[in-house]
């Protein structure tokens, strides 16, 4: 009977009762969103790419090897010779490798030689792999593939020509040998999108009239010449490997390390990423740290409604009072409307979260790729809901006990 | 003679803090079934008074007993409950909680009496019977007692103050929020029904016009001494 009166009390003061809750839940559905996109960023970027057992690059460290040959962002410091590359590809274990060749750009976007395994090995997602939206894989010296984010800023369509810059944020344009657009690649959440894709022969073509990364004087190569020409390269920057068994894959590592010919460094893509997310993890931390600021604040903004209902509340008190409830009845009824208040709030914040997600969901991959599972709360959010409810119920005991002074005092008489 | 429902003895009471008003009261005594009304203007300490009665206060000296008990020998919770098992109390008017039903209302002092709960058995057919005993239809029981008129719930609140058969109802001018006709039409209902039940009344008003229907009428001034102004 008193858990009805409660709620019919609640009931009765719909308004300032239905705001405070609104308020509790719009800030349980910021926090869980903020919880969702957390989670579904380091998953995302775990994700980031898959199926790669290792990625082989020059010596330098894990996050920086990581950094260039996945995010395209920094550089290598130095290359691996064609023949090391060689070298390790004809190994036993390997059972498939994809060289990638960096350095030169396009406007803002990367521009990455490559061959055209990198389309069947390069996973990203739990095992999804690279599609084409238009066109075809690079069939011709001066053919690019494009990613979703290329196209979409620079307005590209199939056929257009491109003009590769060489090296980065330089004026110095590889004017002599313009590639085409010969595809465009499905969006997929990764550094993929932002890449310029071309052979590993064109990266090595349009250098041929280069030295020491300065045009030489007067020195021109018609694109047909090039064509005729051996434009095997003489280094790549990294190298994707996929390894037959699991098992040996550190082994293979190990040898890479130990390579006697080069130093080289190969590193679990896994495990790098991890790392990288250390570092870049904080970020979110901080903003999980704002949001569960303002799950405190609504906590705080119904201990203030409740704290202004006292007053005008007295007289349903002191009729408990003279019907025999002890003043700890009053408290525990406050606290338990806050409680309700609390209860209400974190349910209806998970609806809010859900039907924000459903509505999100698909908008947040296409722009993001970032992709938010819609699925049944987990643990963690169960836990913070319950956090939230026995929060409520902590500060609800500071005006509970004001009530229960007012109670002890005034007894069943309220002087008005 | 039957021992007295309620005894006070040589009460005296001070408002802490509040030097200005103190009461006291020598000696005051109410039998069973006995119907008292104590007439005094406002401020002259009927309210302290009940609350005395009631245990929500605590005398400085002397003694309150109800239906045998020193109410100083309990403690504040034990007070609670004993008012909850052996009183029953009208006020003027807001005597029930708005957003309950009139069946919460009713049942809510023995939710707090164990003992009160068992003497009225079916909660909800005995506050059934005293509705309809009080000339209230049957369908109000499951309605919002803040829907209710005045009087209605006037009657709602003698109901609630009747159920389980305290034996003593204490009312604090309970007529002086409704108008002359159904004072009078609630008065022969409020005794008819604490008569079948067997409960001594104490009413406290500052109306000498109700003093016809009562079997003493007493003064404020001629039972108690109360001070005000200087310490």
């Amino acid at each position: 009977m008193i858990l009805r009166l409660a709620i019919a009390s609640l009931f009765a003061r719909a308004l300032t009762v239905g705001m405070t809750i609104l308020a509790i839940a719009l800030s349980v559905a910021l926090f869980l969103g903020v919880e969702k996109v957390r989670t579904g960023a380091k998953a995302s970027f775990a994700d980031t790419i898959s199926g790669t057992d290792l990625i082989v690059g020059a010596r330098s460290g894990a996050v920086q090897l990581l950094l260039y040959s996945v995010f395209r962002i920094g550089n290598a410091t130095n290359n691996i010779t064609w023949e090391s590359y060689q070298d390790i590809a004809a190994r036993p274990e390997v059972k498939w490798s994809v060289p990638i060749s960096l350095g030169d750009s396009h406007r803002q976007f990367r521009v990455m030689g490559t061959t055209t395994g990198f389309f069947d090995h390069y996973k990203y997602r739990q095992g999804r792999a690279l599609a084409l939206r238009d066109g075809a894989v690079m069939n011709d010296l001066f053919d690019t593939v494009i990613g979703a984010d290329v196209a979409a800023t620079l307005g590209y369509r199939l056929g257009d020509p491109i003009i590769v810059a060489h090296g980065l944020a330089s004026f110095a344009e590889h004017k002599d040998q313009p590639f085409r657009v010969a595809g465009i690649l499905e969006k997929t959440g990764t550094p993929v999108d932002r890449t310029v894709i071309v052979s590993l022969e064109a990266i090595e073509a349009i250098h041929v009239d280069w030295r020491s990364g300065a045009k030489i004087p007067g020195q021109t190569t018609s694109a047909e010449v090039l064509r005729g020409m051996d434009l095997q390269p003489k280094a790549v920057t990294a190298v994707l490997l996929g390894v037959d068994s699991p098992l040996r894959t550190f082994a293979l590592q190990r040898a890479i390390n130990d390579y006697p010919q080069e130093p080289l460094l190969a590193i679990l893509p896994g495990v790098a990423l991890q790392e990288l997310w250390g570092i870049v993890g904080i970020a979110e931390t901080a903003l999980l740290a704002v949001s569960a600021m303002v799950v405190v604040t609504a906590l705080i903004g119904m201990m203030a409604t409740i704290f202004s209902s006292l007053n005008e509340r007295r007289r349903e008190m002191a009729i408990f009072r003279a019907m025999g409830a002890r003043p700890a009845v009053i408290l525990a009824l406050l606290v338990l409307e806050a409680v309700l208040m609390a209860a209400c709030g974190a349910g209806v914040g998970l609806g809010l979260l859900y039907a924000g997600l459903i509505v999100a969901q698909p908008m947040v991959d296409s722009a993001f790729g970032l992709w938010l599972p819609i699925e049944a709360p987990t643990l963690r959010e169960l836990w913070v809901m319950g956090a939230v409810v026995c929060a409520g119920a902590i500060v609800s005991t500071l005006p509970a006990i004001r009530a229960y002074r007012l109670s002890l005092a005034d007894g069943m008489m309220v002087r008005t | 003679m039957a021992a007295p429902v309620l005894a006070l003895e040589g009460l005296e009471f001070q408002w802490p803090g509040r030097t200005g008003f103190a009461l006291q009261v020598p000696g005051f005594q109410l039998l069973p079934g006995e119907t008292v009304l104590l007439l005094g203007e406002s401020g002259s300490g009927k309210s302290t008074l009940l609350s005395l009665i009631c245990g929500t206060l605590l005398a400085t000296r002397g003694t309150v007993r109800v239906a045998g008990t020193d109410l100083a020998d309990l403690s504040g919770g034990q007070r609670d409950r004993f008012r909850a098992e052996q009183i029953g109390v009208i006020f003027q008017q807001f005597n029930l909680l708005p957003f309950g039903t009139v069946a919460d209302n009713i049942l809510l002092p023995l939710r707090f009496a164990p003992d009160r709960r068992r003497r009225a058995g079916d909660g909800r057919a005995r506050a059934l019977m005293l509705c309809q005993a009080l000339g209230l239809p049957e369908a109000v029981l499951s309605a919002r007692a803040g829907t209710l008129s005045v009087g209605q719930q006037q009657r709602v609140a003698v109901a609630r103050a009747l159920i389980g058969e305290p034996p003593l109802l204490v009312a604090d001018e309970p007529t002086s929020a409704l108008d002359a006709g159904t004072q009078a039409a609630f008065l022969d209902l409020l005794f008819e029904q604490a008569r079948a039940c067997g409960s001594a009344l104490l009413m406290v008003s500052h109306d000498p016009r109700l003093a016809a229907r009562f079997d003493r009428v007493l003064q404020m001034e001629d039972i108690a001494h109360s001070k005000r102004g200087a310490a």
